[in-house]
């Protein structure tokens, strides 16, 4: 076999820009995990039905089982570890832990991306809604019953986070 | 005990904000220094003979360190380990790797070490394996009959072992019967899916001679045994550690050819050796779950009082035995009597070999198969004699005074009140109404149906042997460190043994680190299966809490030189009786054990002390769940519409963590009854090898379940708990399956295999009443 032509990426993770040469058959999840060194994502199936390794490519969710690292070219990506801020946990991890959303963990990560993308479009879903938007997530763990009541949760909470910001951005202005 | 102020208490687990920052450690996210990729190539024939192997070229693959196969390196590997007493067992030798020849689809034949994953699998596809195909069996029953090929040629036919039981005079039971109900009944074969596959990571220090050994496992401290062994290395130089594991349910509960196989490649190579299981490896060659065929005979009276049952079964093991598979079957026959009393109960079954992947300990383990058994003939019998099924389960039930119970398979039940839950599920469920709802949608040709499971199950494993590991100790600064032999992996132990410890200290949670999965810190344990873990290591560690509390009491009355009796506890304190103020808190004796200063004769240094509890009996959970269905003419789909689920596994620690395992239980049946299954072909060829074809339920699949609990404490241990991790599985597949059955009996049909596919459903329908089922003909 030939020595493959490797390929420069430069893919923003987080905030960061990471610019590696890399086989043009790496999978963004192998880029992940094994060059940039972020191991939140994961994989359970390579076949995009688990949803594991759900992050955010360009604000839409992906499974980076299936996307290769040079599509993701030039892409900002999301992962588990650009959700909290420092030790202060993001609304919908922190309803996870509130609701039992999770008990071995590992389908963990992708399920918050998969919920944080509905509430990125829907702030206020309905049961059904979450149950369909996750639906690409598999957890063999919790039945699904305390995920779904954790990004209930974490909807409320975090319509009303907004809802302050408003009133008080409302407030700045009256001033 | 003490009040409680954390046990009870729905307190929120102190394991998740790592695993929700995406900071939790599992096999594949550790990386060694150096360390390479190991590649399995697997047998894509489920009978063959290895005529040869040419490596050659997977040699010379750039990055690649070296390959293995079977025959070189089955004089340096033991057999993979089986754990059994029947006598009648017979046990294949299992190598590592396949030597001469294969005997599953998905059999380790070869593995190449690389310098990278990528490189690893390239090389797999440049090994040349030639292979002479066998005939092949992979149906259990086929593999009985006369002229069935046969896999293991030491033996003249495929039966792996065979157990015969009977309890009681069943010639007078079925002579005294009024109805002989009589079904066969299907416990497909399943697959775990674990979220996290299976993955191991090795690592020798060759100056130390320590072997270590991360994987995804349930049972470190068994694998370390099984690895010294299999590696003829002394068990001082094995070190196994589980680190995060993401999910097990029975299948990481073995000794896998991987961990063998790494452990002595990371020796030879001296170099950290990693490997991580793809899905479809999973699904080929991890162990699976179920897989029986049976026939059941129930001897009724009139009133439906239950005299006898009889169940023929035939357990398909697969080609080779792992860890606990002849073990998994007889505890169907055991738990057959299920919540009945049912004075005689015979067993006669047959474990056979195919060529397939090993079934073994798959959540619930034997049980759910005998809950199926019992609690599908109760809705059979109920049908046949036109009774209400609530009326023939009452009928039978043995009552809270009757209790220990025992059963006629030789069982004690340590405490239930059966009819109690019973009960509490019909009110929520508005039982009466439902039947009413029922009999107005029949009359306008729908096809609603209730079903009811009145499960018990067999809990903390247990009496003779399976004792399980804790200690506590209390550190100069205060703060304390439990030990724990089990092993969870997602159950959340790390913060409800917290909380038994800090009300028996008195100390608050965030005081309290517990530790689990490594053997070099952990000196013993036997891990986590069987809904153990809180049962038994939950009470090693309470019975640790209370020595160091007594050690502490001896301590704080000589420093305070007062009579122990003298002195009270509270929230951490002991001070003396009728002088609050002078007193000292467990922290301050805990100082002055560990400066040893001032210790009275015979007492040794440090607040600490460690326990190994074996329980005098198992215990049993118990419950009723009701499931309530439609069955959707058109499309054979069934809708759930309301699932009812009352659980009593005794006391509870933390009840937001029961509710978890309850409902995640519960799931786990339901997959089972609606959409799992793992297909073989005639030829042994897997069909459901990946995610694509094994259908694991989804969040849009279900419906929102109602729990709750009833509290009947166990007298086995001193806390009263039950344990809780099977109990959904155990209790929701009959439910369903009763509920989609009954929906269909306008149609005449009495029984459907699992899994309930809606193609399943909808020629069943068509060919029982196609006008009425919605078909056209």
């Amino acid at each position: 076999m030939n020595a493959v032509r490797k390929k420069k990426v430069s893919i923003r993770v987080n905030g960061v820009e990471h610019t590696h040469e890399v086989e043009p058959r790496l999978l963004l999840v192998h880029f992940l995990r094994d060059i940039v060194g972020l191991t939140g994502t994961h994989i359970g199936c390579e076949t995009s039905i688990c949803g594991a390794c759900t992050v955010m490519l360009d604000n839409a969710a992906v499974k980076s089982c299936t996307v290769l690292a040079v599509q993701a070219d030039g892409a900002d990506l999301l992962t588990i570890e650009g959700m909290a801020r420092g030790e202060k946990l993001h609304p919908i991890q922190d309803a996870f832990w509130e609701c039992h959303g999770l008990q071995c963990g590992f389908c963990t990560p992708g399920m918050i991306l998969s919920a944080h993308q509905l509430l990125m479009r829907k702030p206020r879903p309905t049961e059904d809604d979450i149950r369909h938007a996750i639906d690409g997530n598999l957890c063999r763990c919790t039945g699904y019953q305390h995920i779904v009541e954790a990004i209930q949760q974490a909807a409320k909470r975090m319509m009303k986070g907004t809802g302050k910001k408003r009133s008080a951005q409302a407030a700045a202005r009256r001033q | 005990m003490p009040v409680s102020k954390f046990v009870g208490a729905r307190i929120k687990r102190r394991e998740d904000p790592r695993l929700l920052r995406g900071l939790g450690q599992y096999v594949d996210d550790i990386n060694l220094p150096n360390a390479l990729h190991v590649a399995i190539l697997r047998s894509p024939y489920a009978h063959a003979r290895i005529k040869s192997i040419d490596a050659n070229d997977a040699r010379q693959h750039p990055g690649v360190v070296a390959v293995v196969t079977g025959s070189e390196i089955k004089d340096q590997i033991g057999l993979l380990p089986v754990s059994g007493g029947n006598p009648t067992l017979r046990i294949p030798k299992h190598y590592v790797l396949a030597v001469d020849k294969v005997c599953y689809a998905g059999e380790g034949v070869a593995a190449v070490v690389a310098e990278d994953r990528y490189a690893a699998r390239d090389a797999l596809d440049l090994i040349r394996v030639e292979y002479e195909s066998l005939p092949v069996v992979s149906d259990p029953e086929k593999a009985l009959a006369a002229g069935s090929p046969v896999i293991h040629s030491e033996w003249p036919d495929n039966v792996a072992f065979r157990s015969d039981l009977k309890h009681g005079n069943l010639t007078k039971a079925f002579k005294e019967a009024d109805k002989i109900v009589k079904q066969r009944l299907v416990h497909q074969r399943l697959a775990p899916i674990a979220i996290e596959a299976r993955g191991v990571l090795a690592r020798y220090l060759s100056d130390q001679k320590e072997l270590t050994v991360w994987s995804s496992t349930q049972i470190p401290h068994m694998l370390k045994g099984h690895l010294s062994q299999m590696l003829k290395l002394p068990e001082t130089q094995v070190r196994v550690i589980a680190p995060e594991v993401g999910g097990g349910f029975g299948s990481k509960l073995n000794v896998y050819a991987e961990e063998g196989l790494l452990g002595h490649l990371a020796v030879k190579l001296n170099r950290p050796v990693k490997w991580t299981e793809g899905r479809t490896e999973n699904i080929q060659a991890t162990i699976h779950g179920r897989g029986q065929v049976g026939e059941v005979e129930a001897a009724v009276k009139k009133d439906g009082t239950i005299l006898g049952l009889r169940y023929k079964v035939i357990a398909d093991i697969g080609a080779y035995h792992q860890l606990f598979t002849p073990a998994i079957p007889p505890f169907t026959g055991l738990m057959l009597s299920g919540c009945y009393k049912i004075p005689a109960i015979s067993i006669e079954l047959t474990a056979v070999f195919t060529n397939k992947m090993s079934t073994d300990a798959y959540r619930g383990a034997g049980r759910p198969e005998a809950t199926y058994v019992i609690e599908r003939m109760i809705d059979r019998v109920a049908q046949e004699l036109r009774i209400d099924p609530v009326k023939v389960r009452k009928k039978n039930f043995p009552k809270p005074a009757e209790f220990p119970f025992e059963t006629a398979t030789g069982l004690a039940y340590d405490s239930g009140n059966y009819e109690l839950a019973l009960n509490k599920a019909l009110k929520i469920a508005g039982y009466e109404k439902l039947r009413r709802d029922q009999r107005k949608l029949r009359s306008q040709g729908r096809y609603l149906g209730i079903g009811l499971s009145t499960y018990v199950e067999i809990c903390a494993m247990g009496p003779k042997g399976m004792w399980e590991y804790g200690s506590v100790r209390v550190e100069a600064t205060g703060k304390v460190t439990v030990l724990s032999g089990a092993s969870p992996h997602g159950q959340g132990q790390k913060t409800s043994f917290a909380q038994i410890v800090a009300d028996q200290l008195g100390i608050g949670l965030d005081d309290i680190t517990v530790i689990h999965g490594d053997t070099a810190s952990v000196p013993k344990g036997i891990g986590t299966f069987g809904s153990r873990a809180t049962a038994v290591g939950g009470i090693a560690i309470y019975q640790s809490a209370e020595k160091v509390k007594e050690k502490a009491r001896e301590l704080a009355s000589h420093l305070l030189e007062v009579d122990p009796d003298d002195l009270n506890f509270s929230e951490g304190r002991f001070s003396v009786k009728g002088v609050p103020k002078k007193g000292l808190t467990i922290q301050q004796i805990a100082q002055q054990a560990r400066a040893a200063k001032n210790l009275p004769k015979k007492i040794d240094p440090e607040l600490s002390a460690e326990s190994m509890f074996e329980p005098s009996n198992f215990t049993f959970p118990f419950g009723t769940h009701i499931c309530v269905v439609e069955v959707e003419p058109e499309t054979g789909q069934i809708e759930i519409k309301k699932y009812v689920a009352v659980d009593d596994c005794g006391k509870v620690i933390n009840p937001l963590l029961v509710d978890g395992q309850i409902q995640g239980g519960i799931v786990q049946g339901l997959g089972q009854a609606m959409f799992e299954e793992v297909i073989y072909d005639e030829n042994g060829q897997l069909l459901t090898g990946s995610l694509m074809d094994y259908a694991v339920p989804r969040a849009a699949d279900l419906p929102r379940l109602n729990l709750t609990r009833t509290e009947t404490p166990t007298p086995v241990n001193p806390l009263g708990i039950k344990g809780i991790g099977e109990a959904g599985t155990i209790g929701s597949t009959p439910a369903i399956v009763n509920a989609v059955v009954d929906a269909l009996a306008p149609l005449g049909i009495t029984h459907i295999d699992m899994p309930l596919t809606p193609q399943k459903i909808w020629s069943l329908g068509q060919a029982a009443k196609p006008a009425a089922f919605g078909g056209r003909r």
